[in-house]
């Protein structure tokens, strides 16, 4: 069991390519941690680093307070789990999850008792003797989350391990991996680019962005508080709505009509300043009457239980989740007001948080 | 009246099925298409007809029949008679059977070429060319691209380069007195030819051969999974059990592939006889020599004939044991 420590991290690709910039992270002890991010933002670099694939072109890793950046993978006591799998197709079930066993000299006998034993955990028993060319997408995951759980490991790391399985499997398999990591303990990180997955999984989760991470927190203070626009687009199953606005003393002029200042942002703007609003379609009420942002429903999208409402208000288009039942007209009339403390106000300059 | 019209069609030009069609139709009312021109249609898709069909492939099997047939039919024919380059038997040969058969069966130089060719293509080939060209490309895999390319670039010349050119640069660099090998390392007077026949055949074709396994080998090894690779190394597996666990498995059918294809090569390969002729004596006299010896030098081609046979069997069965192990492979 340990936690991890990266200090002013580099990693520079001999092309030149800076994948981890200067990246300070603490995970701690028995943590579940998601790195989740765009293709390319370095998630999987930082990763690779922690494990000793890659070798750090600066700063310093720490697995347990132990200073690892010159160690070699083997000797970092980490196990990892990786996107296609790799499992050896031309070993058996059984051998594939004794193989690190096998590397550090344990007894056949012992070792695939120990195989045995991860094997019923992980529902794997009655196929112990096939290769893995002979088991479904979910079956060979669970072989190699077997095979990361045999060798005791003091750090799991995942890399998008679900992601090559369909989308039904995907859920089964998210549930099983988040109840293995409570049963076991040991801290994980994940590296992910769905963030639904993240959302659902992590502890903590580090939203990454050109090898830097551009925000850190739990999954609620990520989706409900995002710390700047990027996260916020990247964040959440329909896209946060960023309308330009102007700041006119403590109300914001925004998509052809007004919204107050959110509290936590009063005294913080200035008369005139431009200013993102940003308000997930989830937290937006839509009326036929009332108060708010007047405007016309133009689209309607079924997302099951609920209804996404594109509404045409002035020159921008602005989203809202209503349930099943309520769904308005296409060219109704409706008003749409955020609920309150659900409105965050965004820096246009540089698209940092100002205040909620 | 005759159906098979195909060929009583007054045009010529039109042989296509669509006019056997047509005139099966016209011919028998009722009845749409005859069973052997639905066959015509069926087989004769383009719809050139067969003649025009035909032209299209008579330039090649002319060339496959004068080049490869005719000679291989000829020496099947010959090695049953006691034909040679000169002499009253050249005009009148006569039939022998089995009798060439039976004397190259009980030569002793025919043993001995068996067996100098046997430790030729063991040691240059199996053990020489792969083991070099494996070790080659897997040293290589993790270098810049320019390190790689340069290496490799270097030893496909050995390749390509025609024999003739190779054979003289060899012949240049182990020569007695004035060669290159012989001033580095300080042996002058050493005739490698001469004193070490064999061992300079076999470090020649190594030299020479080895870059195919390179590029084969490379192309095998990048179809090594790196995850998997990688999952070793996490393991802490050392270099010895990761080309155990991982790469070996991945590659059997490459390396089975790649040494059935350079064993015939090197088996058939005739580069030695402008380097030693089988000299001295017959003591690096390989098969493919040992065929050009008995038949060009000492003219019986007859007997040549039969020789020639009994490689192309041992070829045959060779191929068919790597091919037999092949399948075991791919079917377990």
């Amino acid at each position: 069991m340990a936690g991890i420590s990266a200090r002013k991290l580099d990693k520079v690709y001999p092309g030149g390519v800076h994948a981890v910039d200067r990246l300070d992270l603490d995970i701690d002890d028995g943590e579940f941690f998601a790195l989740l991010g765009p293709s390319g933002c370095g998630k999987t670099t930082l990763l690779r680093t922690i494990a000793g694939l890659e070798q750090a072109t600066g700063g310093s890793v720490l697995i347990g307070g132990r200073d690892v950046t010159n160690v070699t993978p083997a000797r970092r006591d980490v196990a990892m789990v990786f996107q296609d799998y790799a499992l050896f197709p031309h070993m058996t079930v059984i051998d594939n999850i004794s193989y690190p066993l096998r590397i550090k000299r344990q007894a056949r006998v012992a070792r695939h008792a120990r195989a045995t034993e991860i094997g019923v955990q992980l529902g794997l028993a009655d196929l112990m003797d096939r290769r893995p060319a002979a088991l479904s997408g979910g079956q060979q995951q669970r072989v190699a989350l077997a095979r990361a759980v045999a060798c005791h490991p003091s750090l799991f790391l995942f890399d998008e391990p679900l992601s090559n399985l369909d989308a039904r499997l995907r859920l089964e398999a998210r549930t099983f991996l988040k109840r293995l990591q409570r049963e076991l303990g040991v801290t994980t990180v994940f590296v992910t680019h769905d963030q639904a997955e993240a959302l659902a999984l992590a502890d903590r989760i580090a939203v990454m962005e050109a090898g830097r991470i551009r925000q850190l927190g739990t999954p609620r203070e990520v989706f409900g508080r995002p710390a700047n626009t990027f996260v916020a687009n990247f964040i959440g199953s329909t896209p946060m709505n960023l309308l330009d606005g102007v700041v006119r003393g403590s109300t914001v002029d925004v998509a052809g009509g007004s919204l107050p200042v959110p509290a936590g942002a009063e005294g913080l703007v200035t008369d005139g300043e431009k200013v993102i609003v940003g308000v997930r379609p989830e937290y937006v009420r839509l009326s036929r009457s009332g108060e708010g942002l007047a405007g016309e429903v133009s689209i309607l999208e079924h997302l099951g239980t609920t209804t996404l409402v594109t509404v045409d208000c002035g020159d921008e288009l602005v989203g809202a989740t209503v349930p099943e039942e309520d769904e308005p007209e296409p060219g109704a009339a409706v008003r749409l007001a955020p609920v309150p403390g659900r409105l965050l106000l965004y820096r246009a300059e540089d698209g940092e948080l100002i205040g909620a | 009246m005759p159906n098979t019209s195909r060929h009583s069609d007054p045009s010529g030009v039109n042989d296509g099925p669509a006019a056997g069609a047509a005139a099966g139709t016209s011919h028998h009312g009722a009845v749409a298409v005859d069973p052997p021109l639905a066959a015509a249609a069926a087989t004769d898709v383009v719809g050139l007809g067969r003649a025009r069909a035909f032209a299209f492939v008579a330039p090649a099997l002319l060339l496959i029949g004068v080049f490869l047939l005719f000679p291989a039919l000829w020496t099947l024919y010959i090695g049953a008679t006691d034909y040679e380059r000169t002499g009253p038997k050249h005009v009148s040969p006569s039939f022998v059977g089995v009798g060439n058969y039976t004397d190259v069966l009980a030569d002793p130089s025919f043993y001995n070429s068996l067996w100098l060719s046997l430790l030729f293509v063991g040691f240059s080939a199996v053990i020489g060319q792969n083991g070099l060209g494996f070790a080659l490309a897997w040293s290589l895999r993790n270098v810049a691209g320019w390190v790689r390319r340069t290496v490799e670039t270097l030893v496909l010349f050995a390749w390509i380069l025609p024999g003739s050119v190779v054979a003289f640069l060899w012949i240049a660099m182990l020569d007695r007195d004035g060669g290159t090998v012989n001033a580095l390392l300080g042996t002058p007077g050493l005739a490698w030819f001469v004193d070490y026949p064999m061992a300079s055949l076999i470090i020649f074709n190594i030299w020479r051969g080895t870059a195919f396994s390179l590029m084969l080998y490379g192309a095998a090894l990048s179809s090594v999974p790196p995850s998997q690779l990688e999952t070793a190394r996490l393991a802490g597996a050392s270099g010895l059990q990761t080309l155990r666990d991982v790469v070996f498995p991945h590659i059997r059918g490459h390396a089975l592939t790649n040494t059935l294809l350079i064993t015939l090569w090197t088996f058939n390969d005739f580069t030695p006889f402008l380097l030693t002729a089988g000299g001295p004596g017959d003591d690096s006299e390989i098969v493919s020599v040992y065929v050009y010896n008995t038949a060009i030098r000492d003219g019986r081609l007859g007997y040549s004939g039969a020789i020639s046979l009994l490689i192309l069997v041992a070829n045959v069965v060779l191929a068919l044991l790597y091919l037999r192990m092949l399948r075991k492979r791919s079917v377990s």
